[in-house]
């Protein structure tokens, strides 16, 4: 066993989801055995191998430009309202759970 | 005239020449999903005020005489995982149950400026992780063709729809096989193209080194059409290419006579059903026949990409769904005391078993003392994968393959099994990988009358070498097919 249930706690923490006993079960066997699987990486050596990020940086770019100048296209003029303008205050607190006029309102912030 | 059946240009002309009007052909297809929708599940949200608004609009063009644009008045769906303006999107996931965007998704747009009429928003896996669409959190989507096995994943409405023809084409999103999967269980057309070539903006990211939106569709040509009208840069997505984009509709006539195809033995091994080789074998003869020459290739890292894939779309994942915290928008857990609280207990109400999994897994894999053992060397084993294709196209125009090693399932049958659900995107996820362009095209059916797929993959930025021998292919078995009966 590779994951225990000290790990699932501790992954649960890091990604904010708080699991029930039963979801903290199957989740240490599910995680087990796709990590069992995905061992079978560990076959190949790819001590001479550069990991691969993206694929956008070495196909459809000109590959004989360097660093940032490749991607020189995809950057613009850091201005306020650039490209489109910025969404009306009442359209971007619409979907809120709970908001006032001005601002998302949530819990207040105690020490974890 | 059957007004759910037509083609894009059969439905553009009909209109044009005033057979019929784009509000007819609407009110047709909502006719069609009210009676057929109810066993099969394809449509999570419809909008026929916006759909006959853009109807309306279409049929006044006509009514002027004008010519109408390349979609116009042509109905289409969207999968749920695409933000349309004042239209629910939600995912599939009860966490964005009650989300309404405030902005469309640009390839939406370039949709509905092209005339098409949104007819609604399809159902799909939760944040399109899935392989058979039982992840939805609202309902499974049934296969039309045989009610008791899913439609594939995660795209299983946009290619349900046009296999009950409730749709003439629909939208879909692609990160390990989830337009070409589904379209190759439900019989239809599907076309995922190359990494950068259709804007993701507005599209609800799932894994954005992987993430691609693509047409499904009944036929090759509709394929190419919705192609050239979603393909090409756009500057609020800086991650599509400044490739100029072919006119892909063109393309298609080219003759395929003295093309290279690659078969390589690793997508013909162990697991593949004996059917559906037969039924790939026979379509890769077909394509010998029009005058192509099939060469053996190697991709010789092929069994390692499902591991590779199910570690950088979970790691990715895991920090693209962490926006979903209950704040700005999406579900938010009732009576939590703290901040804290409520994050945790917000996404637990609100993501369902196989995201949570996801989160989990790719949360795992990028924690400290984990991340070179798993992320890093999953990240330079794709640059092997990759490599595998880029040795292949040296020597071939394109690979045929099968699309999944067998043919739809039924559901239940793996919904218990992780692993064994994502085996069925073995021939899948390596094109996601590696950014190349695929495509699954129907080739025939099982004695249970099920669809097989083919799949044919390209190099970067070519997607009119696949789309012009997935065309040959179909025309071909087309007039098999009538000369036959």
């Amino acid at each position: 066993m590779k994951v225990t249930d000290k790990d699932v706690a501790y992954v649960a923490d890091l990604a904010n989801l708080e699991l029930s006993e039963q979801e903290r079960a199957a989740m240490l066997r599910d995680l087990n055995s796709i990590l069992d699987y995905v061992d079978r990486l560990n076959e190949l050596d790819t001590s001479d191998v550069a990991p691969m990020a993206q694929v956008s940086d070495r196909y459809g770019v000109d590959v004989s430009k360097q660093g940032s100048e490749r991607f020189a296209y995809a950057s613009r003029e850091d201005v306020v309202e650039g490209l489109r303008k910025s969404l009306p205050h009442a359209e971007a607190l619409a979907n809120a759970p709970d908001a006032d006029e001005d601002f998302f309102r949530v819990p207040k912030v105690i020490e974890r | 005239m059957d007004l759910t059946s037509l083609t894009i240009d059969a439905a553009r002309a009909a209109i044009q020449q005033r057979k019929t009007t784009a509000f007819a052909l609407a009110e047709a297809h909502y006719a069609r999903i009210q009676q057929q929708d109810g066993q099969i599940g394809a449509f999570l949200t419809l909008s026929k005020d916006r759909a006959l608004e853009q109807a309306d609009r279409i049929d006044r063009m006509a009514a002027e005489g004008k010519p109408l644009p390349p979609l116009g008045g042509v109905p289409v769906g969207i999968k749920d995982v695409m933000s349309t303006r004042g239209l629910r999107t939600t995912a599939g996931s009860k966490i964005l149950e009650n989300y309404v965007p405030p902005y469309d998704c640009t390839a939406v747009a370039r949709m509905e400026a092209a005339g098409a009429v949104v007819l609604g928003k399809m159902n799909c896996d939760e944040f399109a992780m899935g392989s058979s669409n039982e992840n939805s959190a609202y309902r499974p989507v049934r296969n039309p063709r045989d009610l008791s096995r899913v439609p594939g994943g995660s795209s299983g409405g946009s290619a349900a729809a046009l296999a009950a023809d409730m749709a003439v084409v629909t939208l879909g999103s692609d990160t390990g096989g989830s337009i070409r999967q589904p379209a190759s269980f439900c019989g239809v057309v599907g076309l995922m193209p190359t990494y950068g070539r259709v804007s993701r903006y507005g599209l609800i990211a799932f894994a954005s080194s992987l993430d691609h939106i693509g047409p499904l569709a009944k036929s090759v040509k509709d394929a190419a059409i919705v192609l050239r009208t979603i393909a090409g840069r756009d500057p609020m997505d800086s991650t599509s290419a400044e490739v100029p984009a072919p006119d892909y509709v063109a393309e298609l006539d080219k003759p395929v006579r003295g093309m290279k195809l690659g078969v390589a033995k690793e997508y013909f091994g162990e697991g593949l059903d004996a059917e559906v080789r037969q039924a790939v074998e026979s379509a890769i003869d077909k394509l010998r026949t029009l005058g192509c020459e099939i060469v053996p290739v190697s991709l010789p890292h092929t069994p390692y990409a499902i591991p590779t894939y199910y570690v950088i779309a979970t790691a990715e994942a895991s920090a693209n769904l962490a926006r979903f915290d209950g704040v700005r928008y999406s579900h938010r857990a009732r009576g939590v005391k703290t901040l804290s609280e409520m994050y945790r207990r917000s996404r637990d109400e609100g993501f369902g078993a196989e995201v949570k999994r996801r989160i989990m897994l790719g949360t795992y894999a990028l924690s400290a003392g984990y991340y070179d053992a798993y992320y890093l060397k999953a990240q330079k084993v794709r640059t092997l994968l990759t490599r595998d294709f880029d040795e292949a196209f040296r020597k071939v125009d394109a690979i045929v393959t099968p699309t999944s090693p067998t043919a739809a399932f039924r559901l239940g049958e793996k919904s218990n099994d992780p692993l064994a659900m994502y085996l069925a995107d073995i021939y899948t996820v390596t094109a996601d990988l590696a950014g190349i362009p695929g495509i699954s095209i129907p080739c025939g059916e099982t004695k249970e009358k099920l669809p097989i797929g083919l799949q044919i993959l390209g190099k970067h930025f070519d997607e009119g070498t696949i789309l012009r021998l997935a065309h040959s292919y179909e025309e071909t078995s087309k007039s098999h097919s009538a000369a036959g009966s």
